[in-house]
C-alpha cells in the first residue's frame, strides 16, 4: 500500500527542524531511518499531517569520545554503529545488540536514535541503553534537557519526549575490558528478521575474583524495557563463579508481567528470561 | 509535490514527486525500472532491495524524496552491456532460483554483502541475506550461488572486480 498524504519538511538544521515540527500542525511524525514508521504508514496505521525528515539535518550522525563517555548521534545509523571504532572498543554491548537487529538492508537506514525514541519493549536497543544508564539529550521549544534511560522509556511505544522535543543524541558509559567489563546480548527468536521474543544485555566488571557490578537489561518482559534489579542485586560484590552467576539468573524474572501473545505466553518468557540471563551473564563475567 | 534529482543506473533524471511516493513505485512507474519488484507489504521480503548510494536498502521503506541527490543502482544496471554481473551469471549458473520473483533483490543484496565480506561462509551467506525471502529453493543453490559469485568477484580482475566500488563511482 501506499502512505497517506502528507505535508513533507526536509530541514538541515536542528532549530529548523524544531520550527517544522511545531507549525506542521496537529499530527507530525519525524522521521529518523524510517524503518519502523514508512511500514506503519504504508498500512495506513499511521497518517500524519506532516512528516518531518532529519536525514539532512546536519550533526546528528557519529559517534565521539567526551571523556569516559561515548557521545551517540541519534541519526548514527545501525551500519555506522557496526563500523565505529569507538563503538567497538568501548560499545560491545551497544554493538552486538545492533547486529541483531531486523536484516543488512534495514540497518542500512535505520537509526540509533530512531529505535530508542519508537520504544517498542520487543526492540533490541532500549533494553541496551537502560542496561547502560544511557543518558538521552532532548532538545525542544524550551531549551535543552537530559533525561536518564530509566526515566525515558515510559509506557508501551511511549517515552517522555515531549511534543515539539527531539532526540538529538544519547550519552553512554565506556566499558573498557581493561577495566574488567564483560558484555553479553543473548537474544531469543524463531525466524530471520524477527523481533525478540526475549532479550538479555549483560555487563559485568570483574575486579580481583569478584563481580563488582552487574547491569542486566530485559527485552519485551513487559511495556517498557526493563532492570533484573534482583538479580543485580544478588551479584553485588558476589564470587566470580558459575554458582553465583546460576544464582542470581534464578531471579532474573523477578517483578516483572511479561504479556502473552502467538510467540509466547508470560510464564515461558519469565521461563526464557531465566535462562537468558545466565547464559548473558556468563558469557560476559569469562565463566 | 517535491523535485528530485536522483541518478538511476547511470542515467540522471528530475521528477516531481509526490512525498508519500515509495522509491520503488517511482523506480517502477515513473522511469519504468519493472526489474525491481514489490513482493511484500511489510517490509520483510527484500525483493524491492536496490543500491542507494551503494548501500543496500529496501526500496519499498524509503520515499523517493529521500533519494534526492543519490545514486541508484538496480537489478537492471548491474550487468555490462550483454555481459551479466558475476552475480547474476552465478545465480543463472548455480540454479539459484526457480519462479525468480525474489532474484532481483537477492542479487543486489548478494553484492552488497560480498562488498563487505568478500569471502563469506555458508551461515554468513544465510545471515547476510537474511532480509530476503525466497520460497522456492530453499536457499541452498542461492547460497552456493553467492559463494561462486565472491570467489569470482575476488579473483577477477574484470569489469565487475568491484560492484562496491562500481556504485560508488555513480555518486553524485
Amino acid at each position: 500500500m501506499i502512505p497517506a498524504a502528507f505535508a513533507y519538511a526536509r530541514p538541515t538544521t536542528v532549530d529548523e527542524a524544531l520550527e517544522a515540527i511545531a507549525s506542521g500542525g496537529e499530527d507530525v511524525k519525524v522521521l529518523a531511518g524510517g524503518q519502523s514508521l514508512i511500514p506503519v504508514m504504508r498500512l495506513r496505521l499511521a497518517a500524519p499531517e506532516t512528516v518531518v525528515d532529519l536525514t539532512r539535518v546536519a550533526g546528528l550522525r557519529g559517534v565521539r569520545e567526551e571523556g569516559d563517555v561515548l557521545v551517540i548521534g541519534a541519526m548514527t545509523t545501525h551500519s555506522d554503529i557496526l563500523a565505529d571504532p569507538l563503538i567497538a572498543q568501548y560499545g560491545q554491548l551497544i554493538a552486538q545488540a545492533t547486529e541483531t537487529v531486523a536484516d543488512r538492508q534495514v540497518r542500512h537506514r535505520g537509526t540509533f536514535g530512531g529505535a530508542l525514541v519508537h520504544a517498542d519493549p520487543a526492540g533490541d536497543l532500549p533494553a541496551v541503553a537502560l542496561a547502560l544508564d544511557a543518558e538521552f539529550v532532548l532538545v525542544g521549544p524550551n531549551g535543552r534537557r537530559t533525561v536518564g534511560a530509566a526515566d525515558f522509556f515510559v509506557d508501551y511505544l511511549t517515552t517522555t519526549l515531549e511534543e515539539g522535543e527531539l532526540l538529538v543524541e544519547v550519552r553512554v558509559p565506556e566499558l573498557a575490558e581493561a577495566d574488567g567489563w564483560g558484555v553479553r546480548y543473548e537474544k531469543f527468536n524463531r525466524v530471520a528478521q524477527a523481533w525478540s521474543i526475549v532479550a538479555v544485555a549483560a555487563a559485568v566488571r570483574r575486579e580481583g575474583g569478584r563481580i563488582a557490578e552487574a547491569r542486566i537489561g530485559l527485552t519485551n518482559m513487559g511495556t517498557t524495557p526493563l532492570r533484573a534489579g534482583a538479580a543485580e542485586a544478588a551479584l553485588a560484590g558476589a564470587d566470580l563463579s558459575l554458582e553465583a552467576v546460576t544464582a542470581a539468573a534464578e531471579l532474573a524474572a523477578e517483578g516483572t508481567e511479561p504479556s502473552s501473545d502467538l510467540n509466547a505466553q508470560g510464564d515461558y518468557r519469565q521461563h526464557l528470561a531465566r535462562v537468558l540471563t545466565k547464559r548473558a551473564l556468563t558469557a560476559a563475567a569469562g565463566l | 509535490m517535491t523535485q528530485i534529482n536522483v541518478r538511476v543506473d547511470g542515467a540522471s533524471y528530475t521528477d516531481d514527486v509526490e512525498p508519500r511516493t515509495l522509491l520503488v513505485h517511482y523506480l517502477r512507474e515513473t522511469l519504468g525500472k519493472v526489474g525491481t519488484v514489490v513482493g511484500c507489504d511489510t517490509s520483510n521480503c527484500g525483493a524491492c532491495t536496490v543500491h542507494l548510494d551503494g548501500e543496500a536498502v529496501k526500496s519499498c521503506t524509503v520515499l523517493a524524496v529521500q533519494a534526492d541527490g543519490s545514486a541508484v543502482t538496480t537489478i537492471e544496471g548491474i550487468a555490462d552491456g550483454r555481459t551479466l554481473h558475476p552475480m547474476q551469471k552465478a545465480f543463472h549458473e548455480m540454479h539459484g532460483l526457480q519462479c525468480g520473483f525474489c532474484t532481483p533483490g537477492m542479487i543486489m543484496a548478494s553484492i552488497d554483502l560480498v562488498g563487505d565480506n568478500p569471502d563469506p561462509s555458508d551461515s554468513e551467506v544465510r545471515e547476510g541475506i537474511e532480509g530476503n525471502l525466497c520460497r522456492c529453493t530453499g536457499y541452498q543453490n542461492i547460497v552456493r550461488a553467492v559463494q561462486q559469485a565472491a570467489a569470482e568477484m575476488r579473483g577477477g580482475e574484470g569489469r565487475h572486480a568491484a560492484p562496491a566500488g562500481a556504485d560508488a563511482g555513480a555518486q553524485a
